[in-house]
C-alpha cells in the first residue's frame, strides 16, 4: 500500500508567543512535528506493517524542517518529501500549500494520505480537505480509530464529542484527532536507520509550478497578541462566605449569571 | 463596496444552532448594505427554520430539502451547497466554524479555488476592506486577514460574533431548490452519542473543567451537576483526560478545543500553558484549586483557593438558592 503522510513543522506546545515587528519571533523557538500529525506518522506506521507497502512523509517548508522529517523516519517512515519553498515563496495560504502538494501527488499511485486534523500555530484544518477535494478522493476528518481491509475502510470519526461510524473505501484521505493512538517515540536503532532513509528535495520549478500559480487567495495584515489578563480577585473567608460571594460578583459584577 | 453574501445555516435535533444567528451577524457585516441570503440543507420541512433565519436578519432563504441531505455527509451537503453557489454567484460565504463547517467549506473552496478565513472570531469593515481577526496558536496571538482575491469565504467561532436581535416582523422569501446529490462516498453506519446533551463545547456559554484534582472519572459527576445547574457543559484539562478520567473529546487546550464561553469553572486545573492557549480568551474565569500558587489564579477573573470537593457542592446550592430567589 502506498501511504502518504503530511506533516508539518509547528511550534513546541510549550512555547510562549512574542511579536516583534509585526511577525511572531522564531529565534530561539523549539520546534515539533504537528501534534495532529504526530498521530498520522503513528497510524501510517502500524497500517504499512499490517498490509505492508511503503510510508512517505511530506512537507512543505524550509531546510530546517529535515530534523522533523528525520524524526519521522525514526518513528518507522520509509522515506521522506521536502519541498522546499524557501526560495520561491515569501507568503503562502492554504491555497498555496494545496496547489503544492496537488502538484506532487499528480504523478503519483496513492492509496491513502493522513495528515493531522488541524496544525496547532495557524489551525485552519483546511489542507487535508482542500486536497482530497483536488485529488477527487474521499476525505474523512477527524478520525479516531481506522480498519482497513481490501479496499473497504471503517472509520470512527470524531463529531463535537459524538462517535461517526463511517465506511468508505481506498483511496482516501483522513485527517487524525486525538485519541486516535498513543505515538510512539523514535528508539535509538531507530534513528540510526532514519540517517540513511531517503529524503528528497524538491523544489517549486521540479514539480512544473510557477510562483504564480501558487500565489495566495488571502494575506495576514497584522499580527498582534491578545490583552494581558489581569490577575482578578481571590476570595477570602469561610469556604460558605466565598461560594456566597462568588455567586453574587458572578450575578452583579462579571453579570454572566 | 456592497456584496451578496450566502450564509449557510446550520440545524441540530431539529432546531437552528446559534451559529447560524451569529453567522448571519457576520454576513450582514460583510454584504455591507448589500443581500445576505441564507441557506438550509437537509430533509422534510426545513419552513419554519427557514424563517427563523429571515427573523434573524436574512434578506432571503434557499431550502434544500433532500433525503440525501437527512444526515451530514461532505459529498451530500458539499454537492447541495456548490449548487447553491452556481446559480447565486455571491460574493461572500459565511458559515460558522462547527464539524459540519470545518468539513465542507475547505472541500468547497478548494473546488471554487478562493480562499478560506477559518475560525474568525471578528469581522470588521475598514476604509472599505473586509477584516477579519482570528486566533494562532491556539489564542497565544491573534492575527487580522484579508482575501486578496475573489471570493470573501470565512467561518466564524460560535459565541464571538453577537447574533442580530430577533424580529419577528421581518419578511423576506423562503424558495425551495432541488438539488441533484449523486455518489456519496462516506457511508455513516451509526452514531454514537456521547456528550451528555445538545450543547457542544465551542457552543457551551458555561463550561465547567476539571483536572487531574478530580481525581477519578466519579469525581466529575459533581463537576457535571454544576454544570447542568448553569445550563453548561463539562470540559476537561489532557491531564484529566490523559489520566484516563473522561474522554479526549472533552479535552480543553492547544491540543483540543479552543473555547470561549461567557463563563469558564476552572476545579483542579492547574494551568498549564497548553491548556490555558485554550481558554484563556474566556469572558469570565473562575478557579477553584487547592493550589494557591497554581498558575490558573493567573488568568482567573475570581479565585477559590480550596478542595473542589468542597466547594461545587456548595456552590451547587448557592446557585440553585439564587433561581429559586429570583
Amino acid at each position: 500500500m502506498n501511504i502518504f503522510v503530511l506533516l508539518k513543522r509547528t511550534f513546541d506546545t510549550e512555547e510562549k508567543i512574542t511579536v516583534a515587528n509585526g511577525k511572531i519571533e522564531d529565534d530561539s523557538a523549539e520546534y515539533i512535528i504537528n501534534p495532529y500529525d504526530e498521530y498520522a506518522v503513528e497510524e501510517a506506521i502500524k497500517i504499512r506493517d499490517e498490509h505492508g507497502g511503503e510510508v512517505t512523509v511530506v512537507t512543505i517548508g524550509e531546510e530546517d524542517a529535515e530534523k522533523q522529517l528525520r524524526t519521522a523516519l525514526a518513528m518507522g517512515a520509509d522515506q521522506a518529501v521536502l519541498i522546499n519553498t524557501e526560495d520561491d515563496l515569501e507568503e503562502g495560504d492554504q491555497f498555496t500549500t494545496v496547489k503544492i502538494l496537488e502538484a506532487f501527488f499528480s504523478d503519483r499511485d496513492v492509496d491513502l494520505i493522513l495528515g493531522g486534523n488541524v496544525a496547532i500555530d495557524e489551525a485552519s484544518g483546511q489542507v487535508g480537505p482542500r486536497l482530497a477535494e483536488r485529488l477527487d478522493m474521499p476525505c474523512v476528518t477527524t478520525i479516531t480509530k481506522i480498519e482497513i481491509d481490501g479496499t473497504t475502510v471503517t472509520i470512527d470519526r470524531d463529531v463535537e464529542g459524538d462517535v461517526e461510524k463511517v465506511e468508505t473505501s481506498l483511496p482516501l484521505l483522513v485527517t487524525c484527532q486525538q485519541g486516535l493512538n498513543e505515538p510512539r517515540y523514535p528508539s535509538l536503532p531507530g534513528i540510526m536507520k532514519a540517517k540513511k532513509k531517503p529524503l528528497e528535495e524538491l523544489e517549486l520549478d521540479d514539480l512544473d509550478l510557477e510562483e504564480d500559480d501558487v500565489e495566495a487567495k488571502t494575506k495576514t495584515t497584522e499580527i498582534f497578541l491578545p490583552p494581558e489578563k489581569q490577575a482578578g480577585k481571590v476570595l477570602e473567608g469561610e469556604t460558605a462566605d466565598q461560594v456566597k460571594e462568588l455567586v453574587s460578583l458572578l450575578k452583579t459584577e462579571a453579570k454572566v449569571l | 463596496m456592497s456584496k451578496k453574501v450566502l450564509v449557510i445555516g446550520e440545524a441540530r435535533e431539529g432546531s437552528l444552532r446559534n451559529v447560524t444567528f451569529e453567522a448571519i451577524a457576520a454576513g450582514n457585516i460583510v454584504s455591507d448594505g448589500g443581500e445576505v441570503v441564507g441557506v438550509l440543507c437537509g430533509a422534510g420541512d426545513l419552513n419554519s427554520m427557514a424563517q427563523e433565519m429571515v427573523y434573524h436578519g436574512a434578506s432571503r432563504v434557499i431550502t434544500v430539502a433532500n433525503e440525501e441531505l437527512k444526515t451530514y455527509t461532505s459529498d451530500g451537503y458539499g454537492q447541495a451547497i456548490y449548487q447553491v453557489i452556481q446559480d447565486e454567484s455571491p460574493e461572500g460565504i459565511i458559515m460558522g466554524h462547527t464539524a459540519i463547517g470545518k468539513d465542507v467549506t475547505p472541500k468547497l473552496a478548494s473546488r471554487l479555488e478562493s480562499g478560506l478565513v477559518s475560525d474568525a472570531t471578528e469581522v470588521v469593515v475598514e476604509d472599505g476592506n473586509i477584516v477579519f481577526t482570528r486566533p494562532i496558536y491556539s489564542g497565544k496571538a491573534f492575527e487580522k486577514k484579508e482575501v486578496t482575491d475573489g471570493l470573501v469565504f470565512a467561518t466564524i467561532r460560535p459565541n464571538n460574533i453577537p447574533a442580530l436581535t430577533r424580529d419577528d416582523s421581518l419578511a423576506g422569501e423562503v424558495t425551495e431548490k432541488e438539488v441533484e446529490i449523486s455518489t456519496i462516498r462516506t457511508i455513516i453506519k451509526d452514531v454514537i452519542k456521547k456528550s451528555s446533551e445538545g450543547v457542544d463545547l465551542s457552543e457551551a456559554k458555561v463550561i465547567v473543567a476539571g483536572g487531574r484534582g478530580v481525581k477519578s472519572s466519579e469525581g466529575f459527576e459533581p463537576l457535571q451537576e454544576l454544570a447542568d445547574t448553569l445550563n453548561g457543559t463539562v470540559g476537561a484539562s489532557r491531564g484529566a483526560c490523559d489520566a484516563g478520567y473522561c474522554d479526549y473529546s472533552l479535552q480543553i487546550g492547544q491540543t483540543g478545543k479552543v473555547v470561549t464561553p461567557d463563563l469558564y469553572i476552572a476545579c483542579g486545573i492547574s494551568g498549564a500553558i497548553q491548556h490555558l492557549a485554550g481558554m484563556s480568551n474566556s469572558k469570565v474565569i473562575v478557579a477553584i484549586n487547592k493550589d494557591p500558587e497554581a498558575n490558573i489564579f493567573n488568568v482567573a477573573d475570581y479565585g477559590i483557593v480550596g478542595d473542589l470537593f468542597d466547594v461545587v457542592p456548595k456552590l451547587i446550592e448557592e446557585v440553585k438558592q439564587m433561581k429559586v430567589n429570583a
